[in-house]
This record gives C-alpha cells, sequence and structure tokens, in this order.
C-alpha cells in the first residue's frame, strides 16, 4: 500500500477552473453550430448529417481533453495509450462484426 | 407471492435428490465442525471479512476445487451414460437431465473452476511478484471474490431448485429464448454468469491498476517477471472482453424479461448477431485462462531448470501479439453459419497467424530447459505434460481453422477432443502446476512429492485415454450433445474406452485430494522454514512462507528481471538489522460479503421472478454501497515495532 507512491511513473492531469470553462464554453459553440444550421435548414439533408458527425467528434475530443484530461498526464501516458487501444479493438470488433453480419445476411437472409 | 417458485421446483427425480442430499450433508457437517470447534468468529474476521490477496486467492482456490469436484462429477455422468446408451438400451440420464448436465458441465469448468483458480493464484501471487503490499484496490477485490461465490451459489442452487439452462455452455438462441426455454434455466444461466462477470471485470480492473501502478522501485515493465506480464495482459484482455458478455447476456435477458427482439426468430431478431457477439468475448476469453497458464509454466520452468527464461524479450512480445491477436480470430467459431469465402478465408489465416506467437513460447520454454539442471519436481512434470499435451491440441486447432476441413469438424466430438486438450493440457496443468509450486508459498509448508507425481501420471495418462478415442469417433461422424446412438456406426467400443480414461482421470483428481489432506496431516515434517523451497528466481521467494500480512516489511528493490536470483548471487541481501517503519495497510471489512449478498437476493429473485424480493434486493445494495462509501475508516497503521516482532520470528526460524 504505502510503496504505492514512491514507485509511480506518471500521474494524471488534475483541469484547472480555467481549462474547465474553455472546455465548456467549446461544448457549447460546438452544440450551437449544428444545432443552427438544422434548424434553419441551412444545408441539404445528406451534407447536414456530415456536419452534425463532424461536431459530435470535435465535441467528443473537447471532452476527453478538457473534462477527461487526456494527453495531460506526464509520461508513460497510461490513460491516453488506454484508450487508444480501447478505440482500436473496438474499431476491430465493430467493423469485424458489420463485415460478418453483412456477409451472412447476405448469404443467410431470404431475399 | 413468489412468483415462479412452487413446489414443483423441488427435485422429483432419484439423481437429484441424491446429489441435494449429498450437498446438504456437505454443508450440515460444515456448519457442525464450525460450532464444535467454534470456529465462527474465526472464519468471519480471518477470512470472510478479510482484505488481504493472499486469503481472498487462497478462498478462490478453495472455490475452483469444489467447483472441479462438481464439474468433473458431471463430465463422469456423461462419459458413463454414453458408455449405457446405445442401441435398445437409452443409459440412465433422460435428455432434458441430460442437457442440462453437459450445459453446467461447461458452465462450471470456464466460469466456476477455471476463471476463480487463476484469480485465485493472480491474488495470492502477483503482489509478491512485484514487491507490493496489497492490491490497488483492496477492498473492491474482496467484494469481486465474492461475488464469484455468489454466481457459484446460484449454479449450484439450480441443481435442487428448479433447472439448469439446457442449451450448452453459451446458451444460443433462439434456443434459449423464451419460446424454446420457458423455465427458470436460462435465467438461472444468466444471473450466475452476469453477477459473476462483474466480479470479473472489477478483477480485472484492479490487477490492471495494480501491476501498473504499484511496482517496487527498479521493476521497470520490462523486468517484470513473465507471469506478472502474462496476467497483466489477460487483466487487458478482460477490461475489453467481459463488457461484450454483460452487454450481449443483458440482451438476451431483456429478451426473456421484457419481450423484447435482438435475437428472437420473428420480428426483426437476428440471432446470428448473438453468436457474433458471445465468441467476440469468448475468444479472448480462452486467451484470458491461458495467458497465466503460459506465465507458470515460464516461472516453472525457470526454477527448476536453474536458467534464466530463454528469451525473455521474445516472450513479453508473443504474450503482447497474442492480446491483440486473439481480437481478430472469433469467427473461427462459427465458419459453419453461413459467412462467405473471403470472411472465412480472414479469420481463418489470423487463426493460423495466432498460433506463431504461441510456437515461439513453446520453443522458449524448450531451449531455457536446454542444458539446464532440471529437478523433475512436481510443477515441472505437469509443464512438461503440458508442452507434449498443448501441443498436440494446438496442431489440432490450426487443422480446424482451415474453413474447409471445419465444415467436416464443426460440432463433432474431434472439436470437444481439441479444446479440452488445449484446457486441460494448457489451462488445468498450468494452474496445478502453479499450485503447486506456491502451496508453500501460501501455506508454509510443502506438499507431498510422490502423490503429486500419481496424480500428474494418472491425469496424463487419463487425459489421453480419455480424448484421443473423441478425435476418431468425431471423425467418424459423431456429433457432441448426443445423449442416444445407434450401434450401428461402431461409436460403442470407442466411448468404452474413453470412460475408462475418464475414471484414470477421477483416480488423479483423487490422489489430489489425498496430497492435500496427506501434506496437512504430516505438515511438520515439510516445513518450509526459509521461505525459498525451490531455490526461486523472483520477489515472491524473498520473504517468509506464509508471507506477513503486510507482505514485505521493507520495499524491495529490483535490478534484474530474476530480482531476487540476482540478490542471492550478487550478495545484495544485507546481513545488517534493517530499519523498519510504519507500514499503511487497509481495514478489513464485511461489506464486500454484505452487499455481494444483496446482489444475490437480486438475483435470485430475478430468476424467481419475485419482484418485491427483486426491489428490496435492489434497495438493499444502494444502501450498502452508499454506508461503505461513508465508511472513513478504511485503513491503519502497523507499528514499526510490530513489524519487527514479525520479522525477527521470521528470521530465528530461518536458522
Amino acid at each position: 500500500m504505502s510503496n504505492a507512491t514512491d514507485t509511480q511513473y506518471g500521474g494524471s492531469a488534475h483541469g484547472t477552473t480555467k481549462s474547465y470553462i474553455i472546455g465548456f464554453i467549446l461544448s457549447i459553440i460546438l452544440t450551437v453550430i449544428p444545432y443552427y444550421l438544422v434548424v434553419n435548414h441551412i444545408l441539404a439533408s445528406e451534407m447536414s448529417y456530415i456536419v452534425i458527425s463532424v461536431f459530435a467528434i470535435l465535441q467528443l475530443l473537447v471532452q476527453l481533453v478538457f473534462f477527461l484530461h487526456l494527453g495531460g498526464e506526464s509520461k508513460p501516458h497510461w490513460n491516453l495509450i488506454a484508450f487508444v487501444f480501447t478505440l482500436f479493438i473496438i474499431g476491430i470488433l465493430v467493423t469485424g462484426s458489420l463485415w460478418i453480419m453483412y456477409n451472412l445476411n447476405y448469404n443467410m437472409v431470404e431475399r | 407471492m413468489f412468483g415462479k417458485l412452487t413446489l414443483d421446483a423441488f427435485p422429483h427425480e432419484p439423481i437429484i435428490i441424491g446429489a441435494a442430499i449429498f450437498m446438504a450433508l456437505s454443508a450440515l457437517s460444515i456448519v457442525g465442525v464450525l460450532f464444535y470447534f467454534k470456529k465462527w468468529k474465526w472464519l468471519w474476521t480471518d477470512w470472510i471479512t478479510s482484505v488481504d490477496h493472499k486469503k481472498i486467492g487462497i478462498m478462490y482456490i478453495i472455490l475452483a476445487f469444489i467447483m472441479l469436484f462438481r464439474g468433473f462429477t458431471d463430465a463422469v455422468m456423461m462419459r458413463s451414460h454414453l458408455a449405457l446408451s446405445v442401441g435398445s438400451s437409452h443409459g440412465y440420464l433422460p435428455p432434458e437431465h441430460y442437457d442440462q448436465v453437459f450445459t453446467a458441465h461447461g458452465v462450471i469448468m470456464i466460469f466456476f473452476m477455471a476463471m476463480p483458480f487463476m484469480f485465485g493464484l493472480l491474488n495470492l501471487i502477483v503482489p509478491l511478484q512485484i514487491g507490493a503490499r496489497d492490491v490497488a484496490f483492496p477492498f473492491l477485490n474482496s467484494f469481486s471474490f465474492w461475488l464469484t461465490a455468489v454466481g457459484m451459489v446460484l449454479v449450484n442452487m439450480s441443481l435442487v431448485l428448479g433447472e439448469f439452462a439446457a442449451t450448452g455452455w453459451l446458451a444460443y438462441p433462439p434456443l434459449s429464448e423464451l419460446a424454446y426455454s420457458p423455465g427458470v434455466g436460462v435465467d438461472y444461466y444468466i444471473w450466475s454468469l452476469q453477477i459473476s462477470g462483474l466480479g470479473t471485470l472489477l478483477s480485472g480492473i484492479n490487477f490492471f491498476i495494480t501491476i501498473l501502478k504499484m511496482r517496487c522501485p527498479g521493476m521497470n515493465l520490462m523486468r517484470m517477471p513473465i507471469f506478472t506480464w502474462t496476467a497483466l495482459c489477460s487483466m487487458i484482455l478482460v477490461i475489453i472482453a467481459f463488457p461484450v458478455l454483460t452487454v450481449t447476456l443483458a440482451m438476451l435477458g431483456l429478451d426473456r424479461y421484457l419481450d423484447m427482439h435482438f435475437f428472437t426468430t420473428s420480428f426483426g431478431g437476428n440471432q446470428m448477431m448473438y453468436v457474433n457477439l458471445i465468441w467476440a468475448w469468448g475468444h479472448p476469453e480462452v486467451y484470458i485462462l491461458i495467458l497465466p497458464a503460459f506465465g507458470i509454466f515460464s516461472e516453472v520452468v525457470a526454477t527448476f531448470s536453474k536458467k534464466r527464461i530463454f528469451g525473455y524479450v521474445t516472450m513479453v512480445w508473443a504474450t503482447a501479439i497474442i492480446t491483440v491477436l486473439s481480437f481478430i480470430v472469433w469467427l473461427h467459431h462459427f465458419f459453419t453459419m453461413g459467412a462467405g469465402a473471403n470472411v472465412n478465408a480472414f479469420f481463418g489465416i489470423a487463426t493460423m497467424i495466432i498460433s506463431i506467437p504461441t510456437g515461439v513460447k513453446v520453443f522458449n520454454w524448450l531451449f531455457t530447459m536446454y542444458r539446464g539442471r532440471i529437478t523433475f519436481s512436481v510443477p515441472m512434470l505437469w509443464t512438461i505434460g503440458f508442452l507434449i499435451t498443448f501441443t498436440v491440441g494446438g496442431m489440432t486447432g490450426v487443422l480446424m481453422s482451415i474453413p474447409g476441413a471445419d465444415f467436416q469438424l464443426h460440432n463433432s466430438l474431434f472439436l470437444v477432443a481439441h479444446f479440452h486438450n488445449t484446457i486441460i493440457g494448457g489451462v488445468a496443468f498450468g494452474y496445478f502446476a502453479g499450485f503447486t509450486y506456491w502451496f508453500p508459498k501460501a501455506f508454509g509448508f510443502k506438499l507431498n512429492e510422490r502423490l503429486g507425481k500419481c496424480a500428474f501420471w494418472c491425469w496424463l495418462v487419463g487425459f489421453y485415454v480419455a480424448f484421443i478415442p473423441l478425435y476418431a469417433l468425431g471423425l467418424m461422424g459423431m456429433t457432441r450433445r448426443l445423449n442416444h446412438y445407434d450401434a450401428a456406426p461402431g461409436w460403442h467400443p470407442l466411448l468404452i474406452v474413453a470412460a475408462i480414461g475418464t475414471a484414470i482421470v477421477a483416480i488423479g483428481i483423487l490422489f489430489q485430494f489425498a496430497q492435500i489432506a496427506y501434506s496437512i496431516l504430516k505438515k511438520e515434517s515439510s516445513q518450509d522454514t526459509t521461505g525459498d523451497p525451490w531455490d526461486g528466481r523472483t520477489l515472491e521467494w524473498s520473504i517468509s512462507s506464509p508471507p506477513p500480512f503486510y507482505n514485505f516489511a521493507i520495499t524491495p528493490h529490483a535490478d534484474d528481471i530474476d530480482a531476487f536470483w540476482d540478490q542471492k548471487i550478487n550478495n545484495k541481501i544485507s546481513k545488517e538489522k534493517p530499519h523498519y517503519e510504519d507500514i499503511h495497510m487497509p481495514r478489513n471489512t464485511g461489506m464486500g460479503f454484505i452487499i455481494a449478498f444483496t446482489i444475490f437476493i437480486i438475483g435470485f429473485a430475478l430468476i424467481w421472478h419475485i419482484n418485491w424480493l427483486a426491489i428490496f434486493g435492489l434497495v438493499a445494495t444502494i444502501v450498502c454501497v452508499i454506508k461503505r462509501s461513508f465508511d472513513y475508516d478504511t485503513d491503519y497503521y502497523v507499528k514499526a515495532a510490530e513489524v519487527e516482532k514479525i520479522e525477527s520470528e521470521f528470521s530465528s526460524r530461518k536458522k
């Protein structure tokens, strides 16, 4: 237990009031823009799907950086490594499943 | 009032009544012994409320041995039934009971024998190997164990009260849907796995953090013992794979409880999705079990060959590569479900590739033994038995990774023989090796060698006699999960041979229990006073056996892969009296046990559809969790004087 403190390579970062406020404002901006675009029918529907997705991903990154402090920790960045690895495996499982299920539906389901 | 729980749920058949009476008598005798020796308080304060990783590890392993007995009884029933159930004879198990037996056998051996055994060994050894005083979250560790125990109790309860699933160990829909399995069997299956699976996930996180954050100074990642490395990779797999199982079973549960249609045959449900998802968990699961076994063999082979492990770096990378590759092979469990040639070819080739790092490991173990001074002690025998048996199992696996061959062998006894070949030859042999190897560390005396060798030879010979015939039967066209067959295909003689093999394994298991009992009786003559009975190489051997509750009086420093060996060879063990300091330790708590019990109430109530009881259990759980989170008195300091007293006792014993 007590040796937990003296062996540490890297700890997680903590946010400051400033970083939380920046994150909050960025999140609001990234929410308001797509809302405005959709409500006022500024873009064609396919285009608005793409734009909403892009803003959603941007907001995801903003929240990861400013609220979950990803990447702010000191070396060896365990949180970042774990996060990227998880994304990688989720990517494999999702694309793999889609590929398999599409194939199965094509071959097995009555059309 | 009691939902589905009526008098009909209680047993009627003679075999089940017999099992119920046996279980009741065992439970009563344990309770009787506890009363007779007035051990209730000892049981509560020393074990049930303990957050000491070593005691939790021992409890996991006791649980695993109990379930080994139960799961093996199922195996004996299946093999003896099949030896009798030919032509006009129909054996002694009615089909619906036989189906429950093979389902229970699979579920028990994987979830309640292998998994607890693995977590038992991890608990016992990983903190000691990395020079830590406990795991990262000791309370969570206790809670995880009791969740596993709750799952085990539910599975055993299904033997007496109601029924267990009759669906096969992965409960494929549509058979496991309400329409075809209206009883409580599948509900027992779902809730026992959900609850124990939660425990597994929490343990996975716990050990992952422990290994990453609590290593002693000097022990960087590339100085960790191989067992710790394999434990780390196995925990990564647990963390990523177990949520998939939880979600899949939750969706099956929603189908059954709330009339949803994820996997039903109608209303757009797709049972192929269940098969896809359950194997996305199921394939990593087999590596979750085998990787720590690989780690055990690495420790054993190095210790008993008196050599550093050959190719440490390749061993680590092979483990890491297996960890990643284990996520891209899951379709090989359902080549025949109807995916196209491209999909099957991709997963077939990926499966062949994953055998390469495993082959690297096999050569590393062989080269470690090459020119080593090998002691043929029991753990080493298990290791050599593993090397041969597991290689055979691996080869049949590669054979089946060819989709064309798999179409012939799928769901045949060839497959059954293959996975028993890898799981018994790899996982079971590995955990038995680890059990024998680390037993003196946990209890302070060695296990009897002669009985251990008898157990090993019975297991090895029995295994081959029981499973080689199944390869032949599979090629002869016998499918798995049959409970009756005609005399015409000529399967009967081979099934009799397989039953004889099971009997030989049974003798092996008897030898194992005899070995434990005899060693306890004769423990005065096999005391391990040095703490280092095998001339070990890693840090767990540098402290007394059994270790003091705080593990290390002075935090060790690792300068080498084999840190303790390095200390011994290079005379780094200081002769002077060290300066002891106060040690920060977690306080015991019964909350892990109590919260697990309230979750047991939820599980039981949901299985039997007793709504008021489920709500009561849920409220009780939430109240207990809140109560625990407001408990600030969770730790204390062991005074330096007390540490000094315990340590000087050990050094006087040593002389």
